[in-house]
């Protein structure tokens, strides 16, 4: 029996320096749970996977709003593991994530890793619709198939909007079903493990970063807009998250050393 | 439409810039990722369905009559790597030189005052396409032919393959390059929104660090 589940959140200024949520609806498997945020500024919620999802079949969708001068993180308790499920007529599964993020508010968006389970057959979307002043750090990881397990199916598609214009958008597909030569030497290599940390910060306008290598298998680089991504590929998931963290902290790093200046 | 114009933008001599270009083939082949004709043909396959697929869109829907400027943001949107994107503006402003010499229009014109400094290559090609009477699906033909040609005709110089096996690679990925060249003119039908963005993360990244190398045989 596939699951259809919509989860919703809304996050506002409470109006005495922190954010509100107003909105934080479960749904199915996606269980939200308004945790103690280590930003006093921020609300935080964490995604806790009340059973085990995606199955093949199941259509998971988050919608989430950052509303004008709200500040919100939202991360999760474990990886999501997409899975067959128990029959294999059921076709593949959704998880459709809806993100908009208002003047002034910030977002960060930290899930844990995505992992491809031999024998699932998931296609992510992730949009994303960022007001010109809103800033969003946002991490994304595939594993492709549980320790030595060959991976399942898994298309993912991130589409960032910034003021109605297209900042950023990638499609990647792996495992059986997928175009040829996605483990070739053009786009994985072997790699099992694949990464995008992605920073839309209205500062970049004026100030861009420069493009940069993070090791031989990864690398930041500003895009046409005010963002920047970094890509990565490793051997496991234990390594890109690694790589990622590091980019991360110079990151935030960065953004605190910028308004402290301002 | 004409089936020669066809074969006019599609040879490798049209003179746009496309051969000093090896696609990424370069970094692979210096990191031991392309060693024979079967590296190789992995390297165009998944080159093809990857950045290959969404220029071929991108190239299709300026064919179609899709305002070239806002398939230009979308290739930016589409192009994380500022190294690529740069690669692309410039062979995009040499294939507009040679395309309003060969075929002028006032689309052509239109673009070139729009993007002195060079639209994304593919826009460019389709719109060529478009100014030569040819359709969507000619100029994704041509711009996914040009995503496995480039690495192929490199790899040749890079690690002296022999021309005949690397032509062969082409060739067996005939029935691939018009699946391809299908698909990203059906998508073109669809209006910009529909247009694929599909990626390859190692040939991103390694196009960054192939840009910073002090000497290289491939301009990218």
């Amino acid at each position: 029996m596939s699951v259809r589940a919509t989860a919703r959140l809304r996050a506002e200024p409470d109006g005495r320096g922190s954010t509100a949520l107003p909105l934080l609806e479960s749904a199915g498997p996606l269980a939200l749970r308004r945790t103690r945020s280590p930003l006093p500024e921020h609300a935080r919620v964490t995604v806790v996977g009340a059973m085990s999802a995606p199955l093949n079949g199941d259509r998971l969708a988050i919608e989430a709003e950052a509303a004008d001068g709200a500040r919100l993180t939202v991360d999760a308790a474990a990886a999501t593991v997409a899975l067959p499920g128990p029959s294999t007529d059921t076709g593949s599964s959704t998880y459709a994530i809806h993100v908009n993020v208002g003047e002034g508010a910030t977002l960060y968006w930290l899930p844990e890793q995505l992992v491809s389970s031999h024998g699932s057959d998931l296609h992510q979307t992730t949009r994303i619709e960022l007001a010109p002043t809103a800033r969003l750090l946002l991490r994304e990881e595939q594993i492709l198939g549980r320790h030595g397990e060959p991976t399942g199916a898994l298309t993912t598609r991130l589409t960032v909007h910034r003021a109605g214009r297209p900042l950023l958008d990638q499609q990647l597909a792996y495992g059986p079903g997928a175009p040829g030569g996605w483990d070739g030497p053009a786009v994985l290599g072997g790699h099992r493990a694949v990464g995008q940390l992605f920073l839309a910060d209205p500062s970049f306008e004026d100030a861009p970063l420069p493009a940069r290598l993070l090791g031989p298998t990864a690398a930041l680089t500003p895009l046409a807009g005010p963002a920047v991504l970094v890509t990565a590929v490793a051997a496991d998931a234990r390594l890109l998250r690694e790589i990622l963290d590091g980019a991360l902290h110079e990151l935030l790093d960065g953004l605190k050393a910028d308004t402290g200046n301002s | 439409m004409s089936r020669a114009a066809l074969l006019v933008l599609a040879d490798g001599r049209f003179p746009a810039g496309g051969h000093a270009h090896s696609g990424g083939a370069e970094p692979a082949v210096t990191q031991g990722r392309i060693r024979d004709a079967d590296d190789l043909a992995a390297f165009c396959r998944g080159r093809l369905h990857t950045a290959g697929l969404t220029a071929a869109a991108l190239a299709a829907a300026a064919a179609h009559g899709l305002d070239p400027l806002a398939l230009d943001e979308a290739a930016d949107a589409r192009t994380p790597s500022p190294a690529l994107r740069a690669t692309a503006r410039k062979l995009g402003r040499q294939m507009m030189r040679a395309a309003r010499a060969t075929w002028p229009s006032p689309e052509l014109d239109a673009l070139a005052t729009a993007r002195p400094r060079g639209a994304h290559q593919p826009v460019v090609l389709g719109l060529t396409a478009r100014t030569a009477g040819l359709g969507p699906e000619d100029a994704a033909h041509c711009v996914a032919y040009e995503t496995v040609s480039g690495p192929a005709t490199a790899v040749v110089r890079l690690l002296s393959l022999d021309p005949f096996h690397a032509t062969a690679v082409l060739a067996r990925l005939a029935p691939e390059l018009d699946e391809v060249a299908a698909q990203a003119a059906e998508a073109a039908r669809h209006g910009i929104d529909a247009l694929p963005a599909a990626s390859a993360p190692l040939l991103d990244i390694t196009a960054e660090a192939h840009a910073a190398w002090p000497v290289r045989l491939f301009a990218s």
